[in-house]
């Protein structure tokens, strides 16, 4: 039978949705241990025409996909690479991990909702990174230093589990050096060389004074912090809708199909991953 | 010309004279229970069955399905193709097509499916309305799937001593066309009030199934997201998966990579997943966001009778009944759904 809805699906290339383009690694870094740098190239040249906050699935035909963010701005220099930083966790990421310089995988994507620039723009940007949500969250503030007079006060707290574990250490010193950023890390335990903050992110909390009226918090962590981290942020007088997070769960298609990521009827991956509180806070099982 | 009628005694020569353009799946025997097959031999086709073990989904969402293949050393597919046959679903009943709508619906929401969209395209639907209810456990009274609505190209109702079939689509006049064993309808007006009469009458040997109407079902789920109905549910399930393979509308899925043996090459496809399973929502590091069997059960029963009304405005139950004919816990959908409606009810 013809499908009623058949319209919609003639302006889909029929080949699009779940091949990858292909991509060239032009440059690697090992960040900590287990967490490595990538930057990448479409073997056509085109840019990856990504928001901030948005995702892409990489694949390695044989061994499968996984989602991951982006860490580079898309007012990057050279618009015709993008980065991501992953950290090896299993099958995927281990293979991923023996890439390097020369090597090709695979890209679909972006998808998902990035974070909603146009509404920070004009206003402060609390910006709060636990473990791996710097991945995300390095592509808005370098977005934001970019375009730095389109956004009011900045402040980014980060935290992670020890001085070893830090990703982009070089952007950091650059962002601790900037006049118009306001920037604190702390770790959860230090080493014998580790002169800043000790203790969990929430401690940097109260340090922190914000514009009630013209703040957005955008978050980005694992579950745990969440809970923390918008007690906090609500205590000081932000609305549900000021509170800017993004999720991680299960994806599969990337594409609002496959199930995998849904909660309650919202797909994150597609209606997400970046949502305010507000939209969250009436899901089970969504933080 | 909307219907013609059709001798009880021709309907062999009428499967034979489709199986001569297409491949004919159909309800056929198996044991002592029902399965979709392709037939070989018209005689096999038994109309008078109790739903399938699978629904027809298996058609339109195989099981496995091929995304793509690749070579080695290669990073883009290599092909997308996926060869569907020309198909004829015989005999399918009206809830089973409902099931083909909601999926229908699913895979055409944008992003569009092209896999579903070539397979639906390349089949077409002959339904088989039912005259008597099947088992105590369907539920498509309640659901408002027993009668005939949409989705079908050609739908055949057994009158008593010949069969109507009405014509609903373009591709379904194709099959009619002039095949000269099919009788006349001398007046359509006619046909179509006997029709509606007798579908009045049928209802009357069914009977009702779920204690709470078909408009209130979405409003007993709108509060009955904390029941303890989960717990009871939950505490009896064993995950195995079942209940979501059997449903028309259950559509979840995994993409997985297969090899060849000498690593030249393979294939990506996507294949049946079910969130019943424990590591179905599980992310690296261990989090798992519906860890309880309660919160798992309870998922499934939402996306048939909330969060689908919420995206699609649509229960994605069709009333088929197989996810608790399979059910090696004996968990009954509508015994579930009637202690919601109680809880409901006391709690108003
Ligand atoms: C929107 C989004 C953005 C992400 N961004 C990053 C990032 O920038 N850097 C990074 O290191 N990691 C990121 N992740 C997590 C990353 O996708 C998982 O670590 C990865 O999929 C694990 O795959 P694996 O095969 O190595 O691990 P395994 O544990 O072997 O995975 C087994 C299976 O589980 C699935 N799976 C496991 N964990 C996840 C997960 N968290 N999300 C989705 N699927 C999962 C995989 O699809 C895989 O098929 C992100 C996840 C999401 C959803
Ligand atoms: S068939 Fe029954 S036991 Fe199996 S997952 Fe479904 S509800 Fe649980
Ligand atoms: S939930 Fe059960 S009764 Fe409803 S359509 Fe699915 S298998 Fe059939
Ligand atoms: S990843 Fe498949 S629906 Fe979201």
């Amino acid at each position: 039978m013809q499908s009623k809805l058949l319209k919609k699906e003639m302006t889909i290339p029929a080949d699009f949705l779940y091949s990858p383009r292909a991509a060239t690694i032009v440059k690697t870094k090992q960040m900590t241990a287990n967490e490595k740098f990538f930057e990448i190239k479409f073997d056509d040249g085109e840019p990856l025409g990504h928001e901030p906050g948005q995702f892409i699935q990489l694949s390695i035909f044989g061994i499968g996909e996984a989602p991951v963010g982006i860490c580079s701005s898309p007012t990057k220099e050279d618009r015709s690479t993008f980065e991501v930083c992953v950290r090896k966790v299993g099958t995927f990421t281990n293979a991923l991990h023996k890439l390097d310089v020369g090597d090709k995988l695979g890209i679909r994507g972006p998808y998902g909702r990035g974070f909603p620039i146009d509404e920070l723009k004009g206003n402060d940007v609390l910006i709060v990174a636990g473990g791996l949500g710097i991945v995300p969250l390095r592509s808005l503030i370098n977005f934001i230093i970019d375009r730095r007079r389109d956004f009011g006060n900045v402040m980014i707290l980060l935290g992670c589990k020890g001085p070893k574990d830090r990703l982009f250490t070089d952007d950091m010193k650059e962002w601790e050096r900037m006049l118009n950023i306001n920037y604190a890390c702390t770790v959860d335990r230090a080493d014998p060389d580790w002169k800043g903050n000790v203790g969990v992110i929430t401690t940097l909390m109260p340090g922190v004074h914000i514009d009630k009226n013209r703040t957005y918090a955008v978050v980005v962590g694992p579950p745990i912090m969440y809970k923390f981290v918008i007690a906090e942020l609500l205590k000081k007088g932000l609305s549900e809708n000021q509170i800017i997070l993004s999720l991680e769960r299960r994806m599969k298609c990337g594409l609002g199909k496959c199930g995998h990521c849904q909660i309650n009827s919202v797909y994150v991956c597609k209606d997400g991953p970046t949502f305010t509180y507000a939209e969250l806070k009436g899901l089970g099982e969504a933080l | 010309m909307r219907y013609v009628s059709l001798q009880k005694d021709k309907l062999p020569q009428f499967v034979n004279s489709l199986q001569k353009k297409y491949k004919v799946v159909a309800p056929v025997k198996k044991e002592n229970l029902f399965v979709f097959a392709t037939i070989e031999d018209p005689e096999e086709v038994e109309l008078d069955y109790m739903p399938t073990i699978l629904p027809p989904k298996k058609y339109f969402l195989p099981q496995h399905e091929k995304l793509g293949s690749f070579v080695k050393d290669n990073v883009a597919m290599a092909d997308t193709n996926i060869d569907v046959e020309p198909t004829v679903l015989f005999g399918a009943h009206t809830c089973d097509i409902e099931g083909i709508e909601c999926l229908d619906i699913v895979f055409h929401d944008t992003p569009a499916d092209p896999y579903f969209g070539r397979r639906k395209k390349s089949i077409i639907i002959i339904g088989y309305e039912c005259m008597k209810p099947c088992d105590e456990y369907s539920t498509c009274v309640t659901m408002d799937t027993l009668n005939p609505r949409a989705g079908y190209d050609i739908m055949i109702t057994d009158i008593g001593d010949k069969y109507i079939l009405y014509i609903n689509s373009p591709e379904g006049m194709g099959i009619i066309g002039k095949n000269p064993i099919f009788g006349k309808v001398e007046n359509e007006r006619d046909v179509k009030t006997k029709l509606l009469k007798l579908r009045e009458d049928k209802v009357k040997n069914f009977k009702v199934q779920i204690d709470a109407d078909y408009k209130e079902l979405n409003k007993i789920f709108g509060t009955s997201y904390n029941s303890k109905t989960w717990q009871d549910v939950g505490k009896r399930c064993v995950s195995c998966g079942n209940c979501t393979a059997v449903c028309p509308t259950c559509y979840c899925f995994d993409i997985n990579d297969e090899v060849k043996l000498d690593m030249s090459g393979g294939k990506r496809e996507r294949v049946w997943d079910s969130c019943q399973l424990d590591e179905f929502a599980m992310v690296t590091g261990g989090e798992n966001f519906r860890k309880e069997r309660s919160s798992r059960q309870r998922h499934r029963y939402y996306r048939k009778f909330d969060y689908s009304v919420k995206k699609y405005s649509k229960f994605f139950c069709v009333g088929c009944g197989r996810c608790t004919r399979t059910c090696m816990a004996d968990i009954s959908l509508i015994e579930t759904v009637n202690e919601l409606a109680k809880e409901h009810k006391n709690a108003k």
